[in-house]
């Protein structure tokens, strides 16, 4: 934060602070309660489980600065796992040239749901629900069990460890933060990620200040799905199999995390960052309900529930106070 | 510089200019006039290339040009800041200015918005229009005067030949005002040409140099603005002669009326004592009595439509006193107007008032549904009886009442709405600009309507910009001017008399 | 084409009933025993009354989607409120061994369920989709935490009733909601409830001038479609004996607004047609018993229903319909 920015503390910013904060406190309170939460390696874990989590969170952040919502996330990404799976196992395909033809078909599979809500003007809560339908019900056409993988190349990224000190990271977190860089550099200095806020603020003036809105928006989709078909591949490593039943209601997830994060549902204010603290705190609170052993699973949606009601409320606030 | 001869232009058919001359010359602000409807915004759009040149010709330095889209325009080195400013509230003042136009760092140096540089020129370009501000906080943190003036920023960094300021001043007040003429006047220095489109008589003499009037979609003349007083000005934009008249000679008129008409028994139906909305309107004190019509008179932007707002519960009034009957009252909302049995008939007929894909007879009846509450219905044999009926007293021609009301004529459509108000029975009705894009005889028809339910004792509002309509039925006449009651005339006065009230200048802004 | 088919293709029901005509003949082709019914027992047996039962939870939870969405609202958390009604209803009868009591106090769950959606649209000001997904996303954990994370079984045969008795012959659970749906229907022609939702849903600016009041009608527009989910949950989890948190009207809220927009009713607001929506209803679970009968697995439906969303999507966009008008005239100026 420079000088200037200081005094007058910009409001905006009062979300992201607030997640931050609170997940300053969920550490806090962990280490306090139970011994062993500040190992390195329960926060190198965080990464681990949570990547495929993270990545299309990052999709879905750009789709919502833009005012819009991407519920086919966790469709597309069991449907990459399952195309992986019978690509490189049934039709023993190279995963070298498997690999990017999924991200390319994910990245379409999204580019298509953009044309169709900015060229015929479809509610992206619609379009998305059928794409939702579309690629869950695929995955069920490829096979209704579970594929096993078992290719050298997935295996060799499973087992792949990034050590850091004494304790290490996996292949798929290394790419969930290379993931995040990208963002980073893509929402704070390309045209593209600048044009997305502008679109999210004020889609008229973006049009009439001559950004290309159009493009912007088939973009946002088309890097949504290419950002599932990662986590799809991710996931691939990690649960070594393809599986319709994979992700199920992870849309909902990473809604939950964007929002935490501080981006606002309606478009136009929001950070890369602010939705990786959102994905860190999710991951954080199924850390506590392990780290406590007497709390049931099922506190973790409720908490999550009621982090999205207050974070909507506060949301609300801040507009109402804006006007 | 820029020279458009013999524009014409028709939406569907429809002319919406007519032969029109503009010529626009290096280092001066040019004054567009005219009421609604007489053509300035279609021939802003032409020139910016929003519309498609249809017939005439745009010869900017020597060279024909024909801009097919905004971009094009600019890129001629044509811009326009609008009225509702068109940036992005949330991005920084200085990514506004160079949104999609953004300085990138070269690929060895990491590539990417170079942002300091960024940051860098929109400082240069804001001092040159003696600003100040920090460019890195967001847009919607600063007042929409400043607001316009980073619009004006974009605009002139984008091409800096000829700047369209479509009615910058709508939403700023007079300090505001004054800075952003300091920063009109710097641009004519440096040898821009402006364009300058408002409804603020006074300020076209503040700044311009000359001055075209359009009316109904034909030039009516190009002056020098030191030559074209305001009654001339207002009498070139209306189409007939305004009579030279001090302001001050009016006002002691307007009190003497007043007094006599306190002379009738009845208590006034509504009066206002000094009712205000910051942004609005200020001091509004009316009073109608039943069987009264009380016109309100002014220009487009003199805060006709804020009264009616604020009477009807629209808006919420910060300061300032409603009484119905002698007794006060809060209007909240519409509801509370209505069961304070107030009516009102919108000026924006399409988006505010008919519910497009109901019927005539639910449109009718909506208002007086909502006012009895959500279990009680209207009996069918009802609702058919007072539908048939008002359809009838008002005259309104549909083959099948049951049809959707969107596919009546305009002129049909506000006679719904009228009939949506009387089958509240209301004592108050107001009605903004009943007769806007109606052709004469239904206006003739709504008229002799209006003029029919005071005499029945109903008392009126009727707001409109024609000012012979208003004189027509009117008991007294109550006029606007910058958003301030100036005065109130007798019902038998002179169009010349509204006009001069109209038209005089306001004591505070002069050239 | 003749005025009278013309007359008869303009009318609001015509495609919906004609998808539902088309399915069953599909049917009764593939299948010819597709139509037979039989009385047994006492009432009707039958695939037709098979589906007829199937569909009655689908058909009460669009019926009170159709009302919301009218409105210009949504609602999705549809299939958590089935959750938490059908864990309420099993723990109570399961504890107090009475039926009224469990009934209540499942019912009372999802008004309430159905009232807090109604008041963050109304009072907080949120969007309907964002107010209506912290339930979505909450419930489920809600449900499981009335649950204890089991799945409880039901051992309680006057339970059973709901989801799998008869009446008349037919099954309960479709008289109830074809009883709800007539009820809906009387009441929003009875009253001028049914003009002030239209009103709000075409032109909610010009409703507010008018004098309607929005807002009550809105908050009671989503506690009634908390009620209507609560009633299927109630059936669902009769039906199946048992309340599973997980999985009980899992993607409910998404068949029921295609439900809603088959039957014709704009998802802009506005239009809508509670017949519409209760063969839209039939139509999808027919659609599931097609592709049983077909012998395509089963889970492929969603495919299918992704199609139907896609078409109906489209045909509702005006920039489609324009863009069809142009290719369907440019042919003659290009030749």
């Amino acid at each position: 934060m420079s000088a200037s920015a200081l005094p007058a503390f910009d409001r905006r910013l009062v979300p992201l602070s607030a997640t931050m904060l609170l997940f300053c406190a969920m550490v806090v309170f962990g280490a306090l309660a139970y011994d062993g939460f500040l190992a390195p390696q329960v926060f190198l874990n965080l990464a681990i489980d949570n990547a495929f989590l993270l990545i299309a969170a990052i999709g879905m952040t750009f789709v919502i600065l833009t005012g819009g919502i991407d519920l086919s996330v966790g469709s597309v990404l069991a449907l990459t796992t399952m195309s992986a799976a019978a690509l490189v196992e049934h039709a023993q395909m190279s995963p070298l040239l498997v690999i990017p033809l999924l991200l390319v078909g994910g990245a379409a599979f999204g580019a298509l749901q953009g044309f169709l809500i900015h060229r015929y003007r479809l509610q992206p809560f619609i379009v998305t629900l059928a794409g939702m339908f579309v690629a869950r019900g695929l995955c069920y056409l490829i096979d209704t069990e579970s594929i096993p993988v078992r290719d050298p190349l997935f295996v060799t990224f499973a087992e792949m460890r990034i050590p850091l000190g004494a304790s290490s990271l996996s292949f798929g977190a290394a790419i969930a933060i290379v993931t995040v860089a990208a963002a980073l550099w893509v929402a704070h200095a390309t045209r593209f990620g600048r044009t997305v806020y502008a679109i999210g603020g004020n889609a008229r003036s973006a049009a009439l200040m001559g950004l290309p809105v159009g493009g912007t928006l088939v973009g946002v989709y088309a890097l949504s799905g290419f950002c599932a078909a990662l986590a799809g591949l991710t996931m691939t490593v990690y649960m070594l199999s393809g599986y319709s039943l994979h992700a199920v209601g992870l849309e909902l997830d990473a809604i939950a995390a964007v929002v935490i994060g501080g981006t606002l549902l309606t478009g136009g204010v929001g950070y890369v960052a602010g939705t990786v603290v959102g994905v860190l705190i999710l991951g954080i609170i199924q850390t506590l309900v392990i780290f406590d052993g007497t709390l049931s699973s099922w506190w973790t949606r409720i908490v999550v529930g009621l982090l999205l009601f207050l974070f909507c409320v506060a949301q609300r606030l801040i507009e109402g106070r804006a006007k | 510089m820029l020279q458009a001869t013999g524009i014409v232009h028709a939406y569907a058919g429809k002319p919406a200019l007519d032969g029109v001359d503009f010529s626009l010359r290096a280092g001066e602000i040019h004054a567009l006039m005219g009421q609604n409807g007489a053509g300035k915004s279609t021939l802003i759009k032409v020139l910016t290339g929003a519309e498609v040149l249809q017939r005439g010709s745009i010869v900017l330095d020597g060279q024909r040009i024909r801009p097919a889209t905004n971009r094009e325009a600019q890129r001629l080195g044509i811009s326009t800041v609008y009225q509702e400013v068109n940036l992005c509230g949330n991005l920084s003042v200085a990514e506004n200015i160079f949104a999609g136009r953004q300085p990138q760092r070269r690929l060895t140096r990491g590539g990417g918005i170079d942002w300091r540089t960024l940051n860098q020129r929109a400082r240069t370009l804001l001092a040159g229009l003696d600003i100040d501000i920090d460019v890195k906080r967001e847009l919607s943190s600063f007042s929409v005067a400043l607001q316009q003036m980073v619009a004006i920023a974009r605009a002139i960094d984008i091409s800096a030949r000829v700047l369209i300021l479509d009615e910058p001043t709508s939403s700023l007040d007079s300090d505001e005002v004054e800075k952003l003429f300091t920063a009109m006047r710097r641009l004519r220095e440096s040898g821009m040409a402006i364009v300058f489109v408002t409804h603020f008589l006074d300020q076209v003499y503040a700044v311009s140099d000359r001055i075209t009037v359009l009316r109904n979609g034909r030039l009516v003349g190009e002056y020098p603005a030191a030559e074209l007083d305001h009654a001339a000005l207002v009498a070139a934009m209306v189409g007939r002669n305004v009579a030279p008249q001090g302001a001050s000679g009016s006002a002691t008129a307007d009190r003497k009326s007043a007094a006599s008409t306190r002379e009738t028994p009845e208590p006034p139906v509504l009066r206002t004592q000094d009712l205000a909305r910051r942004g609005s309107v200020s001091s509004v004190n009316l009073e109608i009595r039943p069987g009264e019509i009380l016109g309100l008179a002014g220009l487009l932007g003199s805060g006709r439509t804020e009264v009616a707002r604020l009477l009807f519960g629209l808006d919420r009034a910060d300061a300032g006193e409603i009484r119905m009957s002698g007794r006060p009252v809060s209007l909240d909302n519409p509801a509370q107007a209505i069961a304070h049995t107030i009516a009102f008939c919108p000026e924006e007929r399409k988006t505010e008032g008919i519910v497009e894909d109901l019927s005539i007879r639910d449109n009718i009846v909506l208002t007086l549904q909502a006012r009895m509450g959500l279990w009680r219905k209207l009996p069918d044999s009802e609702r058919t009886e007072l539908t048939n009926s008002l359809a009838q007293l008002l005259d309104i021609r549909a083959g099948n009442l049951d049809a959707p009301i969107g596919e009546l004529s305009g002129g049909n459509q506000q006679k719904c709405l009228i009939a949506r108000a009387l089958a509240t029975k209301p004592r108050l009705l107001i009605l903004d600009e009943p007769t806007r894009g109606i052709d004469v005889a239904g206006k003739q028809e709504i008229m002799n309507q209006l003029a029919r339910l005071a005499a029945q004792g109903m008392a009126l509002l009727f707001i409109s910009a024609e000012v012979d309509e208003l004189l027509r039925v009117s008991t007294r006449i109550v006029v606007m001017r910058d958003r301030r009651q100036v005065g109130t005339l007798p019902g038998g006065c002179s169009e010349d008399q509204v006009y001069a009230l109209i038209a005089a200048p306001a004591e505070g802004l002069s050239a | 084409m003749n005025p009278a088919a013309r007359k008869l293709l303009a009318l609001p029901l015509f495609w919906p009933c004609a998808t539902l005509a088309l399915l069953v003949v599909l049917n009764a082709i593939v299948n010819p025993g597709f139509l037979a019914l039989e009385w047994r027992d006492g009432h009707l047996y039958g695939n037709l009354i098979d589906i007829l039962n199937r569909a009655a939870p689908l058909a009460l939870v669009a019926a009170g989607m159709t009302l919301v969405i009218a409105a210009r609202g949504l609602d999705i958390s549809a299939g958590a409120v089935v959750a938490i009604t059908a864990a309420t209803g099993a723990l109570c009868v399961s504890a107090t061994g009475s039926l009224a009591l469990a009934i209540a106090a499942a019912l009372a769950a999802a008004l309430a369920c159905g009232l807090w959606n109604g008041l963050l649209v109304v009072a907080v000001g949120m969007q309907p989709i964002i107010a209506t997904l912290i339930l979505m996303v909450a419930g489920r954990g809600i449900a499981q935490l009335i649950t204890g994370g089991q799945i409880i079984t039901i051992y309680f045969p006057p339970y059973d009733y709901l989801g799998n008795g008869f009446l008349l012959g037919l099954p309960f659970a479709a008289v109830l909601a074809l009883a709800v749906i007539v009820a809906l229907h009387a009441l929003l022609t009875a009253t001028p409830l049914g003009l002030f939702i239209r009103a709000i849903g075409i032109n909610p600016l010009a409703a507010r001038i008018a004098g309607v009041r929005a807002r009550p009608i809105t908050l009671a527009l989503y506690t009634f479609c908390g009620l209507t989910a609560g009633l299927a949950g109630l059936i669902i989890s009769s039906n199946v004996k048992s309340a599973d948190a997980n999985n009980a009207g899992t993607l409910l809220e998404l068949d029921a607004i295609l439900a809603v927009t088959l039957g014709g009713t704009a998802l802009t607001g506005g239009r809508f047609s509670l017949a519409g929506t209760a063969i839209g209803a039939l139509i999808i679970q027919t659609l599931t018993s097609t592709i049983y009968s077909l012998g395509v697995p089963p889970e492929v439906n969603l495919v299918f229903k992704a199609a139907l969303i896609f078409v109906v999507m489209l045909l509702q966009s005006a920039e489609f319909r324009a863009s069809i008008r142009k290719l369907a005239v440019r042919p003659p100026e290009a030749a």
